[in-house]
Order: C-alpha cells, then sequence, then structure tokens
C-alpha cells in the first residue's frame, strides 16, 4: 500500500474536526452531516484493512515509522496486528454508529459536540495504533479531554462530578505510567514498544520489573475498569450522554485490556505470570469484578447504572482470560494452548462486548428518548406495546449474557476454557458470574421491562424510528451472523494471540 | 550580526521609558502608544534573534562588548545561548502582551507604563548579560520597579505585599551579591566578566562555601521552598501586567541567575549541594499544588500553582544533566507564558466583575467565551496534557528526575494530579454553571486584550505540537553547559 492507511484512519477525524472549526455554528445540520461523512473513512478504511490484512504472515503489519521528536529518541511509528485490527474495526463501527445517531438526537452547542466526538476518535485510533510509549502515551490522553467535555455539556444532573472524577482517576493512572514509560526507556535505551519488548527489560531483576508492572497494571487497570479502582465507571457511564457511554463502554474501556495485552504482559511476562499464579493477586481481582459486580447490577434499578455496572462485570472476564494466559505462558510446556485459549477468549471478551454494551446503551437512549425516566421499577408490559424494541432489546440482552448462537457466548467460553486449565479455581468462580449476570438480565432488566401487565403511563409509546434501528442493525447483525460463525474474527485474535506466546516464551 | 539586536531589545524599553516620562500626563493614548511601540520594537527583536540564531553553530551569539568601568573590571558584555535566547523570547512575548493587557488602566498611566519599561530593561538585562556587575544592575533593576508598581497600582493589601516582595528580594540578592563579590576577588582576576570567571579553578571547599549562598540568593526570586512566601501575596497585589511579568518572567530570572551565576561558576559546589536542594523542590511542586487546591481567591490559586511549577525548574537544574536541565529551560518557558495567559485572562474578568473569589464567579463563558478557551489551553498546559509545551518540558524534567532521583520524581507525580485537580474545578467554578445576574451586562474581550491572549496561546499550543525549534536551540545551550562544567 502506498498510502499511510494507518496515519489517514487516524489523522482524519482531526482533519474533520478542525473543518468543522471553521463551519458557523449555528448551520448545524450542515455540521452533523459533514461529522458523519468525516466517520465514514475511518470505517471504510478498517475494513479495506481487514480485507488486506495476511493472516497467514501475521504480525504487525501496515506499518510506518517517521522522526519525531529526536531528542527524546521517539518515533512516530504506527502498526496493526491481529490484536488491534478488530479493535480498530470496532472503534470506526461505534464511532460511525454514535456520529449517525447523534445526527438525530443532539440539538445543543452542536458542534462542540461533533469536533470532540471527532477528536476522540483520533485518541481512540491512535492507542490502537501507536507502536512508541511516547505517542501511546500523547493518544492516551489526547481521549481523556474529549470524553471530559462530553460528558461535562451533554451529560445528566451529576455530570461534572463525574466528568471530574473520570478525569481525575484516569490521569492519576496515566502519571504512574508515564513513569514507568520513562524506567522502561532507561533500561532498554528505546520508546519503541516492540524493541521494549523485545528486550524484556527488568527481566533479572524482579523488584524492579514488579515495580514497573504495577504502575502499568494499575493505569491500564483503572481504565478497563477492574475492582477496586472501577468506581469512576458507574457514574461517568450514568452521566453521560447516549453516544458518550456508547464509545466510554465500548471502546474506552478497551483501550485499558489491549493496553494490558499490549505492554506489561509482553514486557513483564514473568511477573503477570507470577502474580496470575503464584501470588495470584489479578486473577482473584478479575473474579471479583466478575461476581460483585454482577452481583451489584442485581441490585440496580437503574436501568444506565446496571449497564454500567455489567461493564465492570464483564470486563472482569477480560482480566481473567489475561491473567490466564499469563499463568499459561508461566507454567509452559503443555499449558500453552490453555493460555492460547484464554487469550483469545479475553481479546474476543473485548470485541463482543464492545458490540453489545455499545448497542445495549443505544437502546437505553431509545427508551429514555421516550419515556423520561430509567426507573426499571417504572416500567412493565413493554414487550407488547413496543414489540420492536423488545426483540432488538433481547437479543442484545442475551448476547451480552453470553447466550449460545450470540457473539457473547464464545468469549466467555473462550475464557472459561482456557483458565480452566490454568487457573481453575479461579475459573469456576468467575463461572458464578454467569448466574448473577442471568439474574440480573433476565430479572430486573426482562422481566421488569417487558414482561407483566402493561401499564396506562406507557399507552403512548411509540416504537423505534427508522434511524434508531438502522444504528442497532449492524450491532445485532454482527451478534448473530458472528454469534454462529465466529471464525473470522477468532483467527485474527488467533495470530495475534499465538505470536504474542510463542514470542514470550523463547 | 551588523545590528546590535541584543541592545536593541534591551534598550527599547527605556528610551521607551524616557520619552513616556517627557509626555505631558493626560496624553494617555501616546502614552500607551509609545508603550506599545517600544515593547513591540523588543519582542520583534526578540523573535528575530530566536530564528536566527544558529542553533548547529551553537555557543554565544550576537555578542556585543564595550568597555564601561575598567577600574573595576567592568565591561558591558552582552550575548546569548541556547539556555538565555527562550528566555529573551519569553520576555518580549510578555511584555508586549501585557502592555496590550493593560491598555484600559487609566490611573497615573504615564508613570505606570515608564516603570513598566524600565522594569523588563532590567530583566532582558539580566537574561543577556555576561559581565556579572552588569547582571546585578539589571537585576536590582528588575526588583526596584516592582516596589512601587504593587504598592502604588495593586490592590488586596498593596503595601505589605510590595514591602514582603521588595524585602525577600533584596535579601536574596544581597546574599548573592555577597557570594559573587568573594569569588571575584578570590579569583584573582580583577574582572567581573562571566566568560572569564568561569575559567577559573576554584578549590572545592571554597566552592561548597560560596554555591549555596549564591544559589539560594538568587532562586528565592525563583520560589524555592520554603523562601517563597513573598511570592503569593506578591502576585495577588500586583496590577495584571505586573502579575503577568512577575510570575511569567521575573521567576525565571532568579532560577536562571541561579544556574548562569551559581552552577556555572561553581560546578563542585553545585554537585556537592543539589542533591539536597532537589528535595525542596519536591516540596515546592506537590506543597505549592495542595495549597493552591484550597485558596478561594484564583490569584492566589495561580500564584501558588507558580511555586509549584517553578519547583519543576529547579528540580530539572538539580538532576544536572542534559535531559533535565532542557526540561527545565522548557519549563521556564512554558509556564512563563502559561501563567502569563493566567494572569491575563484573570485581570480581564476581575476587570469586569470586580471580585476575584472564586464562589462569586461563574457561567462567564457565555459573557467571555475567548477568556475561557485561553484559560482552559493554559490550564491543560499546567496539567501537563500532551499537545501543549508544558507536556514536553515536564516530560523531560522527570525523565531526567527519574534517571537520578527516582522516588524524587514519584513524589512529583502527586503534584501533577493536584494540578489537574484544581484546574479543572476552578475552571468549572469560574466559566462554567449559572451566569449571575449582576454579570449579565458585562463588556465582552476588547480585539486588543483577544490579540494578547491569541499571541501567547499560539506559543503554548505550537510549541507543544512542533517543540523541535525550541528544543534544538534549548539543547545546544544546555549541552555547552554541560561540557563547560565538567
Amino acid at each position: 500500500m502506498g498510502i499511510p492507511i494507518l496515519s489517514v484512519i487516524t489523522f482524519t477525524p482531526l482533519a474533520g474536526a478542525l473543518l468543522l472549526l471553521l463551519i458557523r455554528k449555528d448551520q448545524e445540520e450542515l455540521i452533523a452531516r459533514l461529522a458523519l461523512a468525516v466517520t465514514v473513512v475511518p470505517l471504510i478504511l478498517a475494513f479495506v484493512l481487514w480485507a488486506n490484512y495476511d493472516q497467514a504472515a501475521g504480525g504487525m503489519q501496515f506499518t510506518e515509522q517517521h522522526e519525531w521528536i529526536p531528542v527524546l529518541n521517539s518515533t512516530y511509528t504506527l502498526g496493526l496486528d491481529g490484536l488491534s485490527l478488530p479493535l480498530i474495526v470496532l472503534t470506526a463501527v461505534l464511532s460511525f454508529l454514535a456520529t449517525f445517531y447523534s445526527n438525530f438526537t443532539i440539538k445543543e452547542r452542536v458542534k462542540e459536540y461533533f469536533m470532540s466526538l471527532l477528536m476522540l476518535e483520533m485518541g481512540m485510533f491512535g492507542v490502537f495504533l501507536s507502536l512508541d510509549f511516547v505517542l501511546f502515551y500523547v493518544f492516551w490522553e489526547v481521549g481523556l479531554v474529549p470524553m471530559l467535555l462530553l460528558i461535562a455539556l451533554w451529560g445528566g444532573p451529576r455530570r461534572e462530578y463525574a466528568a471530574i472524577k473520570f478525569f481525575l482517576f484516569t490521569l492519576a493512572g496515566s502519571v504512574g505510567m508515564l513513569l514507568a514509560i520513562i524506567a522502561v526507556y532507561l533500561k532498554t535505551d528505546t520508546f519503541s514498544i516492540l524493541e521494549a519488548a523485545a528486550a524484556q527489560p527488568f527481566a533479572d531483576n524482579f523488584t524492579y520489573a514488579a515495580t514497573a508492572f504495577w504502575a502499568f497494571f494499575i493505569a491500564f487497570a483503572i481504565k478497563l475498569p477492574s475492582f477496586p479502582i472501577h468506581t469512576w465507571l458507574p457514574d461517568a457511564h450514568t452521566e453521560a450522554p447516549v453516544c458518550g457511554s456508547v464509545l466510554l463502554a465500548g471502546v474506552l474501556l478497551k483501550l485499558g485490556a489491549y493496553g494490558l495485552v499490549r505492554i506489561p504482559l509482553s514486557l513483564f511476562p514473568q511477573v503477570f505470570g507470577y502474580y496470575s499464579i503464584v501470588v495470584p493477586i489479578l486473577p482473584v481481582l478479575a473474579v471479583i469484578s466478575i461476581v460483585y459486580g454482577a452481583m451489584v447490577c442485581m441490585a440496580q434499578w437503574d436501568l444506565k447504572k446496571l449497564i454500567a455496572y455489567s461493564s465492570v462485570s464483564h470486563m472482569g472476564y477480560v482480566l481473567l482470560g489475561i491473567c490466564g494466559g499469563a499463568a499459561g505462558i508461566y507454567l509452559g510446556g503443555d499449558k500453552l494452548s490453555s493460555a492460547n485459549l484464554a487469550l483469545n477468549g479475553a481479546a474476543m471478551q473485548m470485541f463482543t462486548h464492545g458490540i453489545t454494551t455499545g448497542g445495549l446503551f443505544f437502546l437505553v437512549g431509545v427508551i429514555y428518548d421516550r419515556a423520561h425516566t430509567r426507573e426499571l421499577k417504572a416500567f412493565g408490559g413493554l414487550g407488547t406495546q413496543i414489540p420492536y424494541f423488545y426483540g432488538m432489546m433481547l437479543v442484545t440482552c442475551f448476547a451480552s449474557l453470553g447466550l449460545p448462537g450470540l457473539i457473547g457466548f464464545w468469549s466467555e467460553f473462550f475464557v472459561f476454557r482456557g483458565s480452566m486449565g490454568t487457573i481453575p479455581l479461579f475459573a469456576i468462580i468467575g463461572g458464578l458470574g454467569i448466574v448473577f449476570t442471568a439474574g440480573y438480565i433476565l430479572w430486573n432488566i426482562v422481566q421488569h421491562m417487558f414482561l407483566g401487565e402493561p401499564k396506562e403511563r406507557w399507552a403512548q409509546l411509540s416504537d423505534m424510528e427508522w434511524w434508531e434501528k438502522a444504528t442497532l442493525w449492524p450491532l445485532v447483525a454482527t451478534m448473530l451472523v458472528f454469534g454462529i460463525y465466529p471464525t473470522p474474527i477468532l483467527n485474527l485474535f488467533n495470530t495475534a494471540m499465538e505470536s504474542l506466546t510463542h514470542t514470550l516464551l523463547r | 550580526m551588523n545590528l546590535p539586536i541584543l541592545s536593541i531589545i534591551m534598550f527599547s524599553p527605556v528610551v521607551g521609558a524616557l520619552i513616556i516620562l517627557a509626555l505631558p500626563e493626560d496624553r494617555h493614548t501616546d502614552i500607551k502608544a509609545t508603550a506599545a511601540v517600544a515593547s513591540f520594537i523588543s519582542c520583534l527583536g526578540s523573535i528575530y534573534a530566536f530564528f536566527a540564531y544558529d542553533h548547529t553553530l551553537g555557543g554565544i551569539q550576537f555578542e556585543e562588548q564595550m568597555r564601561w568601568i575598567p577600574g573595576l573590571g567592568v565591561s558591558y558584555h552582552v550575548g546569548v545561548d541556547g539556555i538565555s535566547l527562550p528566555l529573551v523570547l519569553l520576555t518580549g512575548i510578555i511584555i508586549f502582551s501585557g502592555v496590550l493587557v493593560s491598555w484600559v488602566r487609566d490611573h497615573r498611566p504615564r508613570e505606570f507604563f515608564a516603570m513598566l519599561l524600565l522594569l523588563v530593561t532590567g530583566v532582558f538585562g539580566t537574561f543577556v548579560a555576561l559581565d556579572l556587575f552588569l547582571l546585578f544592575v539589571c537585576y536590582e533593576l528588575a526588583v526596584l520597579p516592582m516596589y512601587l508598581l504593587i504598592g502604588i497600582w495593586g490592590t488586596t493589601r498593596k503595601e505589605y505585599a510590595a514591602m514582603k516582595l521588595t524585602l525577600y528580594l533584596l535579601v536574596g540578592s544581597s546574599l548573592a551579591l555577597a557570594g559573587v563579590l568573594v569569588a571575584s576577588v578570590a579569583s584573582g582576576l580583577g574582572t567581573f566578566d562571566l566568560l572569564e570567571l568561569a575559567k577559573v579553578n576554584f578549590g572545592p571547599a571554597f566552592q561548597a562555601a560560596i554555591f549555596l549562598p549564591i544559589f539560594i540568593g538568587f532562586d528565592v526570586l525563583g520560589g524555592l521552598w520554603p523562601l517563597h512566601t513573598w511570592s503569593p501575596d506578591g502576585h495577588v497585589a500586583a496590577p495584571t501586567a505586573v502579575s503577568m511579568l512577575h510570575a511569567g518572567v521575573l521567576m525565571k530570572m532568579g532560577a536562571y541567575a541561579a544556574l548562569r551565576v551559581g552552577v556555572f561558576l561553581f560546578p563542585d559546589g553545585a554537585r556537592q549541594w543539589l542533591p539536597w536542594i532537589i528535595i525542596l523542590t519536591a516540596v515546592n511542586v506537590v506543597y505549592g499544588a495542595t495549597v493552591a487546591f484550597a485558596q478561594r481567591d484564583i490569584k492566589y490559586v495561580i500564584g501558588y500553582s507558580s511555586v509549584s511549577h517553578m519547583g519543576y525548574v529547579t528540580m530539572g537544574v538539580a538532576t544536572l544533566s542534559q535531559i533535565g536541565l532542557a526540561g527545565a529551560t522548557m519549563q521556564m518557558f512554558s509556564h512563563g507564558i502559561m501563567t502569563g495567559i493566567f494572569f491575563a485572562a484573570v485581570g480581564l474578568v476581575y476587570r469586569r466583575t470586580h471580585t476575584r473569589q472564586i464562589p462569586e464567579l461563574g457561567g462567564l463563558v457565555r459573557k467571555l467565551p475567548f477568556v475561557a478557551v485561553a484559560f482552559i489551553i493554559a490550564g491543560l498546559s499546567s496539567m501537563g496534557m500532551p499537545g501543549f509545551s508544558g507536556f514536553v518540558a515536564e516530560f523531560q524534567v522527570l525523565m531526567g528526575v527519574w534517571h537520578t532521583y527516582p522516588i524524587i520524581a514519584v513524589i512529583s507525580l502527586v503534584g501533577v494530579v493536584v494540578t489537574a485537580a484544581y484546574i479543572l474545578r476552578f475552571t468549572y467554578m469560574i466559566f462554567f454553571g449559572p451566569l449571575k445576574e449582576e454579570f449579565q451586562d458585562i463588556p465582552p474581550t476588547s480585539t486588543l486584550e483577544k490579540v494578547a491572549l491569541m499571541f501567547m496561546c499560539a506559543f503554548i499550543v505550537g510549541f507543544g505540537v512542533l517543540p523541535q525549534p525550541m528544543l534544538a536551540v534549548i539543547q545546544t545551550g544546555v549541552s555547552e553547559l554541560l561540557a563547560a562544567i565538567r
């Protein structure tokens, strides 16, 4: 490919935002349509990438490298592999759908809103594609401010509190990461993520390696989010505007998960493995996230807050899978195939959760637009009154729950199957999470919203509009199609995970 | 270089001041126009010098030397290198913006602008001086007009603040002067020339004894904890342009002089004392940020924020490493502009709302969107957000510190998070939320004010996105300094 396709994907949203800057702010329709057109470009390019990624060859492809800040020895390096490719597709799809949905729902400060969405999109792409630590950090931080604005300006009643809490929590993690990045640089003399991974810094000194590991881990665990540093998430998700929640849950959380695999797992596999199996702090956190997260969901009666906590629970599966993989790498030998399965499951869960939770938050938007409440106990019998919505919600909920035949099943299955081979106790406890998940999905949501007697209050509710359907269908179709035939995505993740485990094992 | 560009930069304000003093009291516009032109010449000159400096060649450039007081071994010797040049540029930017922001000042503008310009001559002189006597004269020239500027045109507790500031800085500079005199005599060279004195090899015990009073004496102006307490009161009481100069430039003068005289001339003494001094700088960073968080007066917030950010400067210097010193110099420039923006923004708000108490403000983004955006840009830079010059500076300082004193780096990060916290909180409380009844009719930002703000923001964003030109200059200066003190 002659054109630097990864740079184009990353910076088209920025170019779009700058273009929007020039438009007068009362030309709202033009702004909204233009923003939408801009998000089409990365969307198409993401699929082009998918078609052109050479799975047999694997590894980093479409790499670009240029001098950037020579005095810091930092280069502008982008690259894509089997792990980041599906996440890029996820980001592009959700950004496009969010922009599309916002075209119809955002009426206030339209220009600033779409500029923030586009800047956020750039930040997300940049993190997934960066192969230089400084560049990674820059894009990581760059994504914070647009999300802060999205929550603080277009959010719910407690938006300022939620926005600042989100920003400060993530920033606190980031500064620790910054120090760890500097430490790695001083040890390996390079800011290149791949070179640093190859160099395995501090492999001979467990204390240093562990310190750096924890600094990275905490930063990414805040974003994931993992118990006990997850408390920013319920507030942020609940108060964010619909599309803010979609992108926050759908993509931003994956930045943390992706970071865990790309950096601490690749640079400090022995430490990761140590804390996964010898002193299993990490799997403990994972299962607490899963089980406690799900139990808290059962006590939630605000639909948005419930879905927020479900994210804590579902991202716990990701952490469990990564731990299972790390444990397998640490143990070596025949545990490797389980490690691969666990990592594949974790990666797949990143993709799956993005699709299902993105869908759920869109659907929350749909119902809130009509009912102006998210109180689950206020609903009832909606199944007969708004059947289209019911259908979509049902599919999305079951996909989130992990029903076989839908996309969520495969990721959870692989996580459990893989972890069972390396950290069986935690896999079993984590499995309890499924029971509670079923509980809150079926009882809190399906039963209270859709079943039972229809209420007078909702007699006039209208079903989904064409544009709401158009937003949800791509996601629902993905849940169905890849639920039955997950191979294309699984293969992609597999190429990355296999090369990762092989490299880490030498 | 045929044009004596540095002298032009330095003396244009003084000439402007003299012209202004000759004008009748009531010709306000003429007075302000003269001030604007004089500062613009300096600003333009400093921008020209910055881009004309050949960083591949390095060394002292635009050098000028003239006999002055041969009997004392004093000459008029000026020049810039990679470390002082960014500070000259900074001064040019701040004084020009400061004059624009002060345009509406109508209480005795003649004396005000004359004092301001005189002060700036002193500042420029300190940065370009290569003769210690000249450096001192300019240093004092920068401090003494402060007393009048704060005492006459200031606000909250102005007499107290003016007196405190002046006394503190005079004590500090006397300490430094004593040290310098001793060193000059002990060298036996009979000269005050900086470059000549640098070649002398003072004994290690002598250096250890002389370094401390010189470094601390100068760094009082740099806001080193615990000798920083003149700064918040001074910041708050001073009128806007004076605060901009004070926090934006004067504090850098202190750190710069500490580096140029203390470290450059007495490196062995530096190596002995700096590992202790760096602990003080860590306190600067964290304590400054924490106290800033607790303030109700927005100017006090920025004052303590300056104490905190200047901590990074001395911290970088104390690492005595290439990257730490580069970060320190970048921080001097970046923080200077950033705090200039902060004080300008606050001044514009205060002029309209007549209050600086944060709980009394709110919703101002609707009336003063320009000011809000400038404030936010400065705020993001002060948090170390990538894309702004503050990140480039803090990143380099952290890299330098981590290498030698990792604990200090970890402690400083607490400062970063607290900084983000108070920036977010106060930005929200001042500019967002409901707009008070009494602020419904405040006048919008004037064109001159917009120009001043945009001018400063351009540098924060420009050098944040493309730091190379600035870094190239700084790197040259730092590597030469380090080579010289080996």
